[in-house]
């Protein structure tokens, strides 16, 4: 029941960063929202994981943080345009 | 980028030692288990990870780990995890607030920090704290912006945002 | 462990109110002050929160938080350095600028 209430919270925070990512006035905005929508997923997954009672969902949350980690760096030094 | 730099012989098993037991101790953490195919398929990875990559964990350039380091190091994270929690209800408290009560400003901080490690510990310390953020790093100077501006010269802005930090890395990294 | 439900509320709100703040935020930079305290905060008491309801998952979600709390700052910087070096402009409230001396001071330097 409390988790439930949690999940709707969380869920209503990624449609504020989703907001955010349709009204973005430049790359920069679109790309903050996106990293934030990541960590919030995160802690989303693990919390989906303690509802269902499945172990696999905290390995799931892990490689997805690990993975998008090493993306937004990537769209990062994109964004920064320079080759050093 | 990447030079191949001639370490000794001394540093180069000290570095793996560390890297490998620190991979180690992670796996053992991840799977949470003794189960003999765990721990040897977790030996192996270990290994072969330590045995790549462990010139850039010599590049970083660890200092030694001394009972005095060791224990203001464990001093600092309790520091900032209290400064994290502030911060937190300051921006919290802002951002709840209809009229949004902001005061932001770019301003520059110079650091006595020498090693590269010391200096970013330092900037994800201010990134975590009270309304500041650290945008740029230039040799000794850091570009900061500051949700709240309080001070604009460069001493006192210092003395606020990174005096805090500053005097318990010194210790560990001197 | 029913605090541990506590924790994780804590954790949740916090969450919430970071994104609420990537919203209302007027420019790129307020936004990443937002986003990266308050999610980060929110992200590790909501993770071990779990922990600490489920306590055989508790090393596993200890791992995740500090992996969080270790590169959100790290992927934050990034962004607002990207954000500062593509010259996006400062919202009309920010009081003090000194981004061009900083520039300034580095070609002299070199």
């Amino acid at each position: 029941m409390i988790g439930t209430i949690y999940l709707i919270i969380i869920g209503l925070g990624v449609v504020l960063c989703l907001l955010r990512m349709m009204k973005g006035p430049t790359a920069p905005d679109r790309a903050v929202a996106l990293d934030t929508s990541v960590t919030v997923t995160t802690a989303l997954l693990v919390l989906i994981g303690l509802i269902l009672k499945r172990k696999i969902y905290l390995d799931v949350s892990l490689v997805y943080a690990v993975l998008t980690f090493i993306g937004s760096v990537a769209i990062a030094r994109y964004l920064e345009g320079g080759i050093e | 980028m990447y030079k191949n730099n001639n370490y000794s012989g001394k540093d180069r098993i000290k570095g793996f030692l560390w890297l490998f037991f620190s991979l180690f101790i992670l796996w053992l953490l991840l799977t949470s288990t003794f189960y003999y195919q765990e721990f040897w398929v977790g030996i192996v990875i270990s290994f072969i990870i330590a045995i790549t990559t462990h010139e850039f964990y010599i590049r970083l350039g660890f200092p030694p780990v001394t009972p005095k380091r060791f224990g203001f190091f464990i001093l600092y994270i309790f520091i900032l995890f209290w400064e994290i929690i502030r911060a937190n209800l300051d921006v919290a408290s802002r951002i709840i607030r209809p009229s949004l009560p902001i005061n932001p400003g770019v301003v520059i901080i110079k650091t006595r920090l020498k090693s590269d490690l010391a200096k970013i510990i330092l900037a994800n310390s201010i990134t975590l704290t009270p309304g500041t953020f650290t945008l740029d790093i230039q040799e000794d100077r850091l570009l900061i912006h500051w949700i709240d501006v309080r001070a604009t010269a460069i001493e006192e802005a210092t003395e606020i945002i990174g005096g805090r930090f500053e005097k318990y890395l010194r210790i560990i990294f001197q | 462990m029913t605090w541990g439900w506590w924790v994780t509320g804590f954790g949740v709100i916090f969450l919430f109110l970071g994104s609420l703040g990537i919203y209302r935020m007027p420019d790129v930079y307020n936004r990443l002050q937002a986003g990266t305290k308050c999610t980060t905060l929110g992200a590790f008491c909501a993770i071990l929160g779990v922990g600490i309801i489920e306590p055989s998952w508790f090393w596993t979600t200890l791992i995740i938080a500090v992996f969080v709390l270790l590169t959100n700052p790290i992927s934050s910087h990034a962004f607002g350095r990207a954000s500062y070096m593509s010259s996006v402009s400062f919202c009309e409230k920010t009081k003090v600028n000194q981004s061009e001396d900083f520039c300034r001071d580095e070609d002299n330097d070199t």
